[in-house]
């Protein structure tokens, strides 16, 4: 990564991985596009930083994840609105209305097993992309971003109680999600 | 009884407890829901294992060879 020629291609290269977690984070095009721009000339700003960053993908997701957090507090009012989606209550067609399980939870066998495949890892992106808007930004904030709860609510001017039932949806859907594309029939797990 | 909560409720505590630390009361009528009740305790497994996969999911999305 010394010589400066290379550095466009490499930066080329991993650009369509940035992007792809911004618009998991973001959930809009124009901010994700701009986060990665920003990264990028973040990075581009310390050439001399190329030559020590053998793990150049690691070091830019760095950047990016301060530039994310930056277009969040820009966007809060928007990026805290919610959908229909968001809103839906999933609980109910979990759960009886004397609090019974309709289903039971399947087991999930040994954990190790599906966590060492990496189409594992590709199952639960694919769920996490899934999941509605504001559901989706939350969970990422929380789990890729590694958020605290308190900063979150400050940074969206949410109540902790909405935070809390936004991420309880999320995980729902979540392993429902999982339970149905990775866990059904048994064949992988 | 005041220990008493139902799967639904414990559901609700066990994916709260992914956020915050749960209170000591709380903490004790999970404990003995799960005791009895295997449909909760699997809910229990799979949310450790979300928990895990998402870590991993995390440090390979860093990951300089993770694509």
């Amino acid at each position: 990564m010394t010589d400066a020629s290379d550095v466009a291609p490499a930066l080329e290269k991993l650009r369509p991985q940035l992007l792809k977690f911004a618009l998991l984070q973001l959930r809009n095009a124009a901010w994700a596009e701009d986060a990665v721009s920003e990264t990028l000339l973040a990075a581009l700003e310390k050439p001399q930083a190329f030559a020590r960053q053998s793990q150049l993908k690691t070091w830019l997701i760095g950047i990016l994840k301060h530039k994310l957090v930056d277009q969040i507090r820009r966007n809060c009012r928007e990026l805290s609105t919610t959908s229909a989606d968001d809103e839906q209550d999933f609980e109910d067609e979990l759960f009886q209305a004397d609090g019974h399980w309709r289903d039971a939870p399947q087991d999930w066998g040994d954990p190790e097993h599906s966590l060492r495949q990496v189409e594992f890892m590709q199952v639960l992106e694919a769920c996490v992309d899934q999941l509605p808007g504001q559901q989706g930004r939350l969970f990422m904030m929380r789990e890729w971003l590694e958020l605290e709860t308190e900063e979150i609510c400050k940074t969206l001017q949410i109540s902790p109680t909405n935070l809390w039932v936004m991420l309880h949806r999320a995980r729902l859907r979540l392993r429902e999600c999982l339970a149905l594309n990775w866990f059904a029939g048994g064949s992988k797990a | 009884m005041i220990l008493k909560r139902t799967c639904k409720q414990v559901s609700r505590l066990i994916l709260q407890a992914e956020d915050q630390a749960l209170p000591l009361k709380e903490r004790l009528a999970v404990r003995l829901h799960l005791w009895a009740c295997t449909a909760c305790t699997r809910f229990t497994a799979q949310v450790s294992l979300m928990r895990k996969a998402t870590a991993r999911w995390r440090h390979y999305s860093e990951d300089a060879s993770g694509d």
